[in-house]
């Protein structure tokens, strides 16, 4: 810890040297258990089928990582159903993308209203908006579906976004962390006569990079994991996603899986998400920058 | 609760809300509406035969005996769930807000692990970790623990609990770390040269700023044991052994979704969402008192 | 909304498109659940009958696991907008048939592509499941198994048990698993998947004991389970003695007890002939037997899955799905599935061929489910298990042989509570 790196731990005051090795050392635990699936997934996109296929499966990588990722990436693209793998990450970003844009307006938008104007209805549309939070996808989905039908929207990038669009969690967080701004901040908005718009874009919009930095990375994850949607509203595989793909390489049952090859792919599926993750590390940095100057 | 300065705009807030509301109502109530009327019917899968029955399926799902097992199943898995995640994930953000060495690599590498769809996660959790040969089972037996899930009902909730928690701890860590760096450093500082010790400048001056976040948390993770775990008890126990681990919602989407039984399952679906929105209304009547906004 | 009216665009060109072409070719869409290898099959079978003439094609298109799949077929058959073909599993076999104006017979369709549907051309035990009480075929059986023995070698020798002849009986099964367990050779003798499937509606079938009445279901819904009676009992019983010392160790409700026949922990397992795939790619030094029995053999009855016809479509379409259901028939196509996929061939010509290849002679494993199921004429308790819901009656035994594996009920206990549990939800189920 000694070495003056900028990276090193600045004692803030009332921190103790001790503290920061704990701190270190609950880390670096932490990150063992959370991270331990993805490595052990890792692990296994780097082992024969054979290996794989007689437990328990060895804690280190073996030594088959680069004839398993050739032949996934290589090797054939017929294995998932014929889609060529740039088709299934195109689909999955578009839909990701979507979703996760789609959400943040509408929902920065209706938590804007409802925190700051005061207007007939306000509570109710809040609990309208609120109550779905409530509403899994699985109980409501033959009418849904009937929904979809009746629009057209099926085999469509609309299908599969709209209706993902539309969820109370966004909502909720944006109300949570717009009761926290001081009301003398909109005070001496409307004191130096900006509207509604300047205060939203010069105010809300830069004060809230941070909630909107880790919604995004929330929403692209939750928006490329999709499943039953996607599986649902889609009848063209040329519409697939990297999911569903990855879900018609394994069987557990009757069928010959290859697992190896499965490994890999699910390692594929993981790594764009965790880009966005990285990105958007800069902005939370950004954030922390700016509080505290 | 709310700052008592607004705009004073007529027109404006109904067009904001507009989307949002719009996309709510066709995709979420008339669906949601159909399944209420479903809820009162008694039909076969295909709706080719269907009886009006008023609450006839109500009456039966609240008669079940098994029904009653899975409330308490269900109060026993969404507190412990939601308390360990929770706990876990704010004793992480304080930690990775402490540290600078580092730290970018802690956060990111403690994020990633939600980039795993459940639907790949349930797989891995099969395959990987299967309760009777994974590794960690192997290395449960080693340290001598008759560690057999399959057959003993309080060790497989121990696994869900676990498992569903482990999903969710990356999520509330990112939303802590958030709600962390909004907190201006000189706050805690001053604290600190006033003399307050540690723990107690968490309890009085970061907790209580947090409170927003937590807040929001503990209604997103309450919502999330409640209904989005019934994929992760479906892969790792199928609520079993016996109903050990069958909560409302794994049953929903059992009798539902795989054996079909629409309207007892729309029935319990209605039943589970008044429960929700009425922990959730308390939610927001005490707790949110307590909350401090700015 | 402006990505609705976007949407709408989108579908109106699609909708123009495909009747443009329509002109052609008919073409039919197919929603199956088949993963792995299986779903490689299926692409390359659409693809080979797309090619062998011009007038339909067919799309097959993947909907998920099997509940996935026939929820998607229910919610799009609500919406109008059901696909020709849908794969249903075994158990919602049922559900398929208590549907009545929603399908459309097999033996109908094929006679409206002008080759009638003749009954002595398929395979017996595997049709007798897929067809009405008088001998009407139903659905097409697309991929069918029957559970069968494997045995670990290595640990037959290191148990010294007789390697080339593994036990036939069930009790021989539980004295070889003692031995295994006792001299050491593996920490457990004896696993099995489906303990319903196997060990329930299979053991009830093999051994002619009666599952339930109404012939198990196939001459009317109204049946009461009988899985109560002695056999059953002392079957279970048996299992769950062994359970107590880990002789006989659970492995869970479906096919997960394969991992642990595959990590080398038990000797004996009892699975699906489909199964084997996975065996022999591990390695294993394996060997298989005809699935056990008490003291006589009668059949075993099939598993997996079979192919359902939506009604309510134009002619065309179904002439388009009688020749595709012809197209797989063929013998070669069914020989090519049976010896590469290793599903029972669902016609004799198919299983003919294959002995006439020479095929069982390198892979014995693969005629072990056909002997079993071909050898009698099923009588009332072997020709298949069917319930409008029998998902639901075999989750409340897997609940209650969980409670009896855990020590907490005998054998007789949660036998008499699955038949009276399950005779409540049936009768709920039929009314």
């Amino acid at each position: 810890m000694a070495e003056p790196s900028s990276g090193s731990d600045k004692l803030m005051i009332g921190q103790s040297r001790t503290g920061i090795y704990v701190a270190h050392a609950v880390l670096i635990l932490g990150i063992l258990i959370v991270a331990f699936p993805i490595y052990y997934t890792f692990v296994a996109s780097t082992h024969s089928l054979q290996t794989i296929l007689r437990p328990p499966l060895p804690l280190l990588p073996g030594d088959r990582f680069i004839e398993n990722y050739s032949e996934a990436l290589f090797g054939g693209v017929g294995r998932i159903g014929g889609v060529p793998v740039s088709t299934l990450l195109f689909n999955t970003t578009v839909v990701a993308l979507g979703i996760a844009i789609g959400k943040i307006i509408i929902s920065i938008l209706s938590a804007y209203a409802i925190v700051f104007f005061r207007f007939p209805l306000r509570m109710t549309f809040f609990w309208i908006i609120f109550i779905t939070l409530m509403l899994p996808v699985e109980v409501r989905i033959l009418p849904t579906y009937k929904v979809m039908v009746d629009l057209g929207m099926i085999d469509t990038y609309a299908g599969l976004i709209v209706p993902l669009i539309a969820s109370a969690t966004a909502t909720l967080l944006f109300r949570q962390f717009f009761l926290t701004i001081p009301g003398e901040l909109v005070e001496a908005a409307r004191v130096d006569g900006a509207g509604p718009f300047r205060f939203f874009k010069d105010i809300l919009l830069p004060l809230s990079r941070t909630n909107i930095a880790a919604l995004f990375v929330i929403l692209f994850i939750y928006g490329w994991t999709q499943y039953l949607w996607p599986l649902l509203v889609t009848n063209d595989n040329q519409m697939n996603t990297i999911v569903i793909a990855l879900k018609k390489m394994v069987s557990f049952a009757d069928a010959d899986t290859e697992w190896h090859l499965v490994m890999v792919t699910s390692m594929l599926a993981i790594v764009p998400p965790i880009l966005v993750v990285v990105l958007m590390q800069r902005w939370f940095v950004r954030g922390l920058v700016e509080t505290e100057k | 609760m709310t700052p008592r300065v607004v705009f004073p705009n007529k027109i404006l807030p109904y067009l904001l809300v507009a989307p949002q509301l719009a996309i709510t109502l066709v995709f979420f109530y008339w669906p949601a509406s159909q399944a209420l009327y479903q809820s009162m019917l008694r039909e076969d899968p295909f709706g080719l035969k269907s009886q009006f029955v008023w609450f006839d399926n109500f009456k039966k799902v609240l008669s079940d005996p098994n029904y009653i097992n899975s409330i308490e199943v269900t109060a026993i898995f969404s507190i412990s769930t939601a308390m360990l995640s929770m706990v876990a994930a704010l004793i992480l953000a304080v930690m990775a807000d402490k540290v600078v060495r580092s730290r970018n690599l802690y956060r990111t590498l403690l994020i990633w692990p939600y980039a795993v769809a459940p639907a790949i996660a349930g797989m891995l959790w099969l395959f990987l970790f299967n309760p009777s040969i994974g590794s960690l089972a192997y290395a449960l037996r080693w340290m001598g623990i008759a560690w057999d899930p399959l057959l003993k009902g309080d060790q497989a909730m121990v696994l869900v609990v676990m498992a569903a928690a482990w999903k969710q701890i990356s999520y509330n860590f990112l939303f802590f770390v958030a709600g962390l760096q909004a907190i201006p450093k000189a706050l805690i500082e001053a604290a600190a040269i006033d003399g307050a010790r540690e723990l107690k400048r968490f309890w009085t001056i970061v907790f209580p700023l947090l409170a927003p976040t937590t807040f929001f948390l503990l209604v997103v993770n309450t919502v999330y044991a409640f209904f989005d775990t019934f994929g992760i008890i479906h892969a790792v126990t199928g609520g079993g052994p016996g109903k050990a681990t069958e909560t409302l919602v794994y049953k929903v989407y059992n009798d539902g979704f795989v054996n079909l039984i629409l309207g007892d399952s729309a029935a319990q679906s209605v039943i589970l969402m008044v429960i929700v929105i009425a922990l959730t209304a308390v939610q927001f009547r005490y707790v949110e008192r307590k909350v401090h906004y700015g | 909304m402006k990505v609705t009216g976007i949407a709408a665009g989108f579908a109106a060109a699609f909708t123009f498109y495909s009747t443009t072409s329509a002109f052609a070719v008919t073409e039919i869409s197919w929603w199956h659940a088949m993963t792995g290898a299986n779903n490689e099959v299926v692409e390359q079978l659409s693809k080979e009958f797309n090619e062998s003439q011009s007038d339909y094609k067919v799309s097959p298109v993947f909907k998920g696991t099997y509940p996935e799949t026939l929820n998607a077929g229910i919610a799009a058959f609500r919406a109008k907008q059901a696909p020709n073909i849908i794969q249903v599993f075994d158990a919602g076999t049922g559900t398929m048939m208590a549907a009545e104006g929603a399908m459309k017979p097999v033996a109908e369709v094929l006679s409206m592509g002008g080759k009638p549907f003749d009954k002595s051309q398929y395979l017996p035990g595997i049709v007798a499941y897929y067809s009405k009480p008088d001998g009407t075929m139903l659905s097409f059986p697309y991929n069918s198994s029957s559970p069968i023995l494997y045995y670990n070698k290595d640990i037959f020798q290191k148990a010294g048990l007789d390697v080339d002849n593994p036990p036939k009986t069930w009790s021989e099964v539980w004295d070889a698993a003692k031995k295994i367990k006792s001299s050491g050779a593996a920490p457990c003798g004896f696993t099995s998947t489906w303990l319903t499937w196997i060990h329930t509606e299979n053991f009830a079938a093999w051994n002619n004991y009666q599952w339930g009445t109404q012939e198990n279901g196939i001459a009317g819904p109204n049946v009461e389970l009988k899985v109560n009676s002695e056999p059953f009992v002392k079957h279970f019983q048996a299992l769950a003695d062994l359970a107590k010392d880990g002789t006989f160790k659970y492995g869970g409700r479906t096919s997960e007890a394969k991992q642990i026949f595959l990590a080398g922990e038990c000797g004996i397992f009892t699975e699906s002939s489909g199964g084997l795939g996975d065996i022999v790619k591990s390695g294993m030094n394996y060997g298989t037997g005809m699935l056990p029995y008490d003291t006589e053999s009668q059949n075993t009855i099939p598993g997996g899955a079979s192919l359902w016809v939506f009604g309510g479509k134009s002619e065309e379409e179904y002439k388009a799905v009688a020749a595709f259901f012809n197209f797989l028939s063929q013998t070669d196509i069914q020989a090519r599935l049976h010896q590469v996929s290793g599903y029972l061939p669902v016609t004799l010509a198919a299983y003919e061929k294959t002995k006439a290849d020479g095929f069982y002679e390198k892979n014995p494993a693969r005629e072990i489910p056909i002997k079993q199921m071909m050898g009698k004429e099923p009588t009332e308790n072997s020709k298949g298990v069917r319930l409008p819901n029998l998902p639901q009656v075999r989750d409340i035994m897997n609940e209650e042989y969980e409670k009896m594996l855990a020590g907490q009920q005998t054998a007789q206990q949660a036998m008499d509570n699955i038949v009276q549990r399950g005779n409540a939800a049936i009768k709920e189920a039929t009314q």
